[in-house]
């Protein structure tokens, strides 16, 4: 029995892995009030379409909606890279610009970060890897988990989580350091 | 990983990660092990990605939903009315088990009628649901010790946790799970090779004494103590699981 707009489909589903929707809404739109929309429309959508969920697992099932969520609100479409080397950061107002092919988007991402606090390398890393890593770190999820979310093979998982990783190492390691 | 082009020198290095992710089996990660014993590239690209890790969980960096959130989404949701009034006749009937059976013994049997709703429905399912592989422990400790701080900053509350290891329940884990529409700790004991969970979480009151409730094969202990409500449950025999909150309760 299921109920559409019902309490129990809230509560069993949504409702656990709230913050784990609000954090992976906020860490890809990177403003809080985009965030809140994003999963308040992720709500609906999931409760909506539950009846039609088979699989036993709900968080990653939610999770996959709120990032598309996301990246609906992004005006994204899915897969294409974004690279923000814009000097102002705040949240929000980075405006994603088109990687310059000729060069190696990440190569100019440290460079132009070189000084960069970790937080905020973090949220300029390219979309595709900062879900990968905020998934993998700050959510604690298995790899199969993070591709089921992001709809990527394994394989590309580790990849992207590695040059995540290395993009942040050097501001991890100074920041290890004071 | 202070290569900028290639993920290290050494092919082993998604290995690694792998592996520092705990994604390798026993023999995989033993092999890796011989390897990184031979390998300085691995040994430092490990202690890299432990560099990342520690730096980005030292930082407050993972965004909670904020309370309004919450909220507004709960009062959107149809409030579901059945489920209360139940719960409530549940209530009722626990109050009276215990109001009745407090003086006669310190613990009780109940049995549960079948499709019995409310918070034991939940904490079974919670049990049950984290039987599933990879479900059982979000932090893997058998120190309390580090069991303890891993909850700080993801509960309201500060857990009671204990390792009962001398009584022959050893503490193997902890992790989070949602009850009674709030965020609870639930603790991982071993018993022989069967698992109890225990769920704690604040509840205003006077301390109770255990009560005890079956369902299919399980059983579960409820008890209040120290403005805590605790709830065991466990496919061990009844009299151990009995023995294990009786035990939980007399450590300090």
């Amino acid at each position: 029995m299921r109920r559409i707009d019902g309490g129990r489909d809230f509560e069993s589903l949504v409702l656990p892995h709230l913050d784990a929707a609000y954090n992976l809404a906020r860490w890809l739109v990177r403003d809080p009030a985009a965030a809140e929309d994003v999963v308040q429309g992720a709500v609906v959508r999931a409760l909506t379409y539950f009846a039609s969920f088979r699989g036993d697992n709900a968080r990653g099932w939610f999770l996959q909606i709120v990032r598309n969520a996301a990246y609906a609100s992004m005006k994204l479409d899915r897969g294409l890279r974004t690279v923000s080397l814009a000097a102002g950061d705040e949240p929000g107002a980075t405006a994603p610009e088109p990687a310059d092919p000729a060069d190696d988007p990440e190569n100019a991402l440290l460079k132009a970060r070189a000084h960069e606090s970790l937080d905020r390398l973090l949220a300029a890393l390219p979309v595709e890897l900062r879900e990968t890593i905020v998934l993998r770190e700050l959510e604690e999820l298995a790899y199969k988990d993070i591709a089921q979310i992001t709809d990527v093979p394994i394989g590309t998982v580790m990849s992207r989580l590695w040059r995540a990783r290395r993009l942040l190492a050097e501001a991890a390691q100074r920041e290890a350091v004071t | 990983m202070t290569q900028r082009h290639n993920p290290g020198e050494c092919e082993m290095t998604l290995l690694v990660q792998a592996d520092f992710d705990g994604e390798l089996d026993a023999a995989q990660a033993a092999a890796l092990a011989a390897h990184r014993a031979e390998c300085a590239i691995c040994r430092e690209a490990t202690a890299a990605l432990d560099r990342v890790r520690q730096a980005l969980r030292a930082r407050a960096l993972y965004h909670r939903a904020p309370e309004a959130l919450r909220a507004r989404l709960m009062a959107q949701a149809t409030p579901p009315r059945i489920a209360f009034a139940r719960a409530a006749v549940w209530r009722r009937a626990a109050a009276s088990f215990i109001a009745g059976g407090a003086v006669a013994a310190a613990v009780m049997l109940a049995v549960v009628p079948p499709g019995t709703p409310g918070i034991a429905d939940q904490v079974f399912a919670g049990h049950l649901r984290a039987l599933e592989p990879g479900h059982l422990e979000d932090v893997l400790s058998t120190d309390q010790h580090t069991v303890k701080p891993w909850f700080d900053g993801k509960l309201d509350f500060a857990p009671p946790v204990k390792d009962l290891k001398a009584e022959g329940f050893p503490l193997e884990g902890g992790r989070l799970d949602y009850l009674a529409g709030r965020r609870v700790a639930a603790m991982v004991y071993g018993r022989a090779k069967h698992v109890i969970d225990l769920y704690a979480w604040p509840e205003a009151g006077a301390d109770a004494t255990p009560t005890v409730l079956e369902r299919d094969g399980y059983t579960l202990v409820r008890w209040r103590q120290n403005g805590m409500a605790l709830w065991a449950v466990s496919d061990v025999e009844r009299d151990q699981l009995v023995d294990f909150a009786r035990r939980w309760q007399a450590t300090p």
